[in-house]
């Protein structure tokens, strides 16, 4: 029954993905600039040469031929070819999918090492003082945008005190504990940065989604049977509270992506979301459009595991 | 002094009678600067003084790896391909061109042996083609011999429609031969003053011809070496991530001696050009950073913390304000600002001699631009042979308003001047660029105080600068009565730049709005006298040509200087390094160094 249920919402993100992909090349097509404007304001190039690369790269076709194009040579694999580097997409956004990967990976790690212990901890305390803090700094937590709390980080602990390096590089020739104390060094604050920012909103999921599951009976009945508080919290309540707080991960995993863009920009990491936006910049359009296109599949993806996983922990949800 | 005695001097100089110094003080005796002085010598054949060598290490390597910033990092590494200065500085570490310009805009060679002139045998008397003698025993990064075969090829390369390389126009109209294995002739058509473009610079790259023979035309984008350079430079490619980062390793065969310095280059892109200068001026954490485009108030609040310093080098980039000849608000067969409209409050001179009353290029200069923005009412100001000195700032708004008032533009109640009904109200447009807005608001408050009203516009920078035929607020278009840019000059030699005010670079619908001649300001004498600058061979002659020219459209109001541009580098507290504005950052790169 799963299984079907599982193929069935992959057909059905087939059409939302291509009207997904038809809106965004509509946009981009759309939207002013042109990739070799820095050749038009060069008086050494003569204007025929910009005209010979629209032609080349097929900028003059109208757009819906342009879309049909991209369509099929995305069905065969073929992600395009970026104006600004003159190679393959793909390669590209390969280039720099793993940084982002880790970057995202260790933030989100953190975020729930931050989140759980605090969640748990104030909700079996309500209004307790160390409620009243944890929540307090939950608030201004997600209230602070990344890139102030970013810009922050790089102003108290690079200039002022100079502790970490601000610019992030991703090739360290250094090599043994060397390298791995390098790269710890300059992902810590971007990590942190981004960890804290998801861990602030988690602290106030996990907290109410445990004052929820704390007031039941069965948990009642566990505790008048005699199980220490310990094994009542971590075996009976974090268990089933948290059911609700892994889905909300899931589905929270574009939104990471989306405020990694903005925070790889600040730090330099070379990572999807700086691609973004230099090819933004340059008008590279099939960039563009195919990093967006990643961030589409991404969110119908993750929106996917969260209802799968949803059901798997808890049975009582029925596929249909 | 006439042309007449500065023949005459030259002479002098030439036969041995006077001596180099005494010539230059000759002419700082009568007002003429230094390098201007020298610069008539080489002209007029006499040997330039070799520019003094500031290289001191004494073996090549051993100085560490050296890290430098670029804020937009380098997309590809084809020189051919390299549609912007961040890109053709990134392939700059692998390639080099025959010669480059230094930053007195004179030749230093790279590839050739020797730089050509008339006494050398390298320049003949028609004008009609250049003999280059390349270095040999220069070796490519894969240990192949670099000779003629590569010029050749590179041409053949550079100039097929089909490879669609940025290179074309250096290349297209000329034609180049093999005399022998280290010698090339570049022949025109026509005798042509400025010879040194292709080979030379930022689009003189050299690719060797043994991994591209096989990608010439349509294949181009399929040459696996593309992505992964092999040159004849101070370094080896080693890693490259688009965007993102060069890396290269010391080159141990490089051609000159005890060059270069560092042992390895590490060329990081992205992020912001504020925080690209704390990296080098506040922390240490780079060498290097290229175009600071920040505010001098900043970059001196980040200077004083003592590890780096701030870097200006002069170019021919120039800020500057364009008055429309021609009426924007009225269509003539499918376009505005059409040449069969005039304009029809800015056709009057006077209304043009008060607009240039009132632009306080010092206030701008001082308030905004700092350092980074030196004052000017001239449109070609560098290299400084071709500075014209008739056209001094003159910041006067009564002046203005007394224009105005005796040409018999009068006060309305409204306290805009007015004419036959027509009101002095313009459209004053510009790209989204902080110092623009605030010179926009700068020039529109003494407008105010003239009895002109300025309407200001600021479009997104995507757009002023793009070529999108459709789109009615590109630069090109014109479609309102005023505006600034930056404009560009990427030779030291005005040839091209001057062509935008030539009548056949009107842009217009024909020509898709791709001319070069933005104002629309047409003259025949002008025209005449650019014609024959494009072959006149007395480099005196010549120079006087191009005074004439920026006189003629900064005196007839067609355009008005407003700061000059130059390139503004961060470096660190040790590093030498010549920036040249006439080529690419890292041209000089071999001879980069850190004091011990």
């Amino acid at each position: 029954m799963s299984r079907q249920y599982v193929i069935r919402r992959l057909l059905i993100a087939i059409p939302s993905l291509l009207g997904i992909s038809l809106v965004l090349f509509t946009i981009l097509a759309l939207a002013p600039g042109d990739p070799f404007e820095e050749l038009a304001t060069n008086p050494a190039v003569p204007p025929e040469v910009r005209a010979a690369l629209r032609a080349k790269f097929g900028l003059d076709d109208p757009v819906w031929t342009r879309y049909i194009h991209w369509l099929f040579a995305m069905m065969q694999g073929d992600w395009g070819f970026s104006f600004v580097s003159r190679m393959d997409v793909d390669t590209l956004i390969l280039q720099r999918l793993p940084v982002t990967l880790m970057v995202i990976g260790s933030s989100q790690i953190i975020a729930i090492l931050v989140a759980l212990p605090v969640g748990v901890l104030a909700a079996t305390r309500p209004y307790s003082v160390f409620d009243q803090v944890a929540n307090t700094f939950a608030f201004i937590g997600f209230s602070l945008p990344t890139f102030f709390t970013g810009l922050l980080f790089i102003l108290v602990f690079s200039i002022q005190l100079d502790w970490l390096p601000f610019v992030y590089r991703a090739n360290i020739s250094a090599t043994g504990w060397q390298f791995y104390w390098e790269h710890i060094r300059q992902a810590i604050m971007p990590v942190m940065v981004l960890g804290l920012f998801q861990g602030a909103s988690l602290v106030r999921f996990v907290r109410s989604s445990v004052l929820d599951v704390i007031k039941l009976d069965y948990v009642t009945t566990a505790r008048s049977k005699g199980i220490g508080e310990r094994k009542v919290v971590t075996k009976h309540v974090v268990r089933n509270a948290l059911i609700p707080v892994v889905t909300l991960v899931a589905l929270q995993m574009p939104i990471v992506f989306g405020g990694a863009i903005v925070t790889e920009q600040i730090f330099r990491i070379p990572g999807i979301g700086s691609l973004l936006i230099s090819s933004m910049l340059a008008n590279d359009t099939p960039v563009v459009m195919a990093v967006t296109f990643v961030f589409a599949c991404l969110v119908v993806l993750f929106n996917l595991i969260a209802d799968i996983l949803y059901g798997w922990l808890d049975p009582r949800i029925a596929f249909r | 002094m006439n042309e007449r005695d500065l023949r005459g001097l030259i002479s002098k100089v030439k036969a041995g009678k006077m001596s180099r110094r005494g010539f230059v003080q000759r002419m700082a005796a009568v007002g003429i600067a230094a390098p201007f002085a020298t610069q008539l010598l080489v002209h007029s054949g006499v040997a330039m003084a070799q520019s003094k060598d500031t290289y001191k290490p004494t073996k090549a390597g051993g100085g560490g790896p050296l890290k430098v910033l670029w804020w937009q990092g380098p997309t590809l590494l084809n020189p051919h391909f390299a549609v912007g200065t961040k890109d053709q500085d990134g392939s700059r570490l692998f390639y080099e061109p025959l010669a480059a310009w230094d930053a007195e805009g004179n030749l230093k060679a790279k590839l050739a042996a020797e730089i050509p002139s008339r006494e050398n045998g390298g320049l003949s008397a028609d004008g009609k083609s250049v003999t280059w003698k390349l270095k040999q025993n220069v070796k490519w990064h894969d240990g192949k011999p670099f000779t003629a075969d590569d010029c050749i090829f590179n041409w053949q390369y550079a100039k097929d429609p089909a490879t669609a390389s940025v290179t074309i126009g250096s290349y297209q109209d000329v034609i180049v031969e093999k005399v022998d294995q280290y010698t090339i002739v570049v022949k025109f058509a026509k005798p042509t003053p400025f010879w040194a473009d292709a080979y030379v610079g930022t689009r003189g790259m050299l690719i060797p011809k043994h991994l591209f023979a096989e990608y010439i035309g349509a294949k181009s984008r399929d040459a696996p070496t593309n992505l992964k350079p092999v040159g004849t430079g101070p370094y080896m490619f080693k890693d490259f991530k688009p965007g993102d980062m060069v890396q290269g390793v010391i080159n141990p065969n490089y051609h000159q001696p005890n060059r270069p310095y560092f042992d390895s280059i590490e060329m990081k892109g992205g992020g912001d050009a504020i925080s690209a200068a704390r990296a080098v001026l506040q922390t240490g954490e780079f060498d290097f950073a290229w175009n600071m485009q920040v505010e001098d108030e900043i970059l001196t609040r980040l200077e004083k913390g003592g590890k780096g310093r701030v870097q200006v080098t002069p170019g021919g980039n120039i800020e500057h304000m364009q008055l429309n000849t021609t009426d924007p608000w009225t269509e003539v067969d499918g376009e505005r600002s059409s040449i069969k409209t005039k304009h029809p409050t800015l056709s009057d001179p006077a209304v043009r001699q008060a607009i240039a009353l009132i632009i306080d290029n010092k206030s701008i200069e001082q308030h905004i631009y700092g350092r980074t923005g030196p004052a000017t009412r001239d449109f070609l100001n560098n290299p400084p042979r071709f500075r014209s000195k008739d056209n001094a700032i003159d910041f006067n708004v009564d002046k203005a308003n007394d224009i105005l008032e005796k040409a018999g533009w009068v006060k309305g109640s409204d306290g805009i001047r007015a004419k036959d009904g027509k009101k002095l109200k313009f459209v004053y447009q510009t790209s989204i660029n902080q110092p623009r807005q605030k010179t926009q608001a700068i020039i529109k408050q003494s407008a105010q105080k003239a009895g002109m009203d300025m309407e200001l516009k600021s479009v997104t920078a995507s757009v002023f600068f793009s070529s999108d035929v459709a789109n009615p607020d590109t630069y090109t278009k014109f479609y309102c009565d005023l505006q600034m840019y930056t404009t560009t000059m990427s030779q030291p030699d005005p040839q091209v730049f001057m062509n935008q005010f030539t009548s056949w670079e009107v842009s217009t619908k024909d020509n898709k709005w791709q001319g070069r001649n933005i104002t629309r300001w047409r003259n025949e004498e002008y025209d005449k006298i650019f014609r024959a600058s494009e072959n006149e061979l007395d480099p005196i002659k010549r120079t006087a040509m191009f005074v004439k020219m920026n006189d003629m459209a900064v005196q007839n109001g067609a355009v008005l200087g407003i700061v000059q541009r130059p390139t503004v580098s961060a470096l660190a507290g040790k590093l030498n390094a010549n920036i040249s504005g006439w080529d690419n950052n890292t041209s000089d790169l071999s001879d980069w160094f850190k004091d011990a």
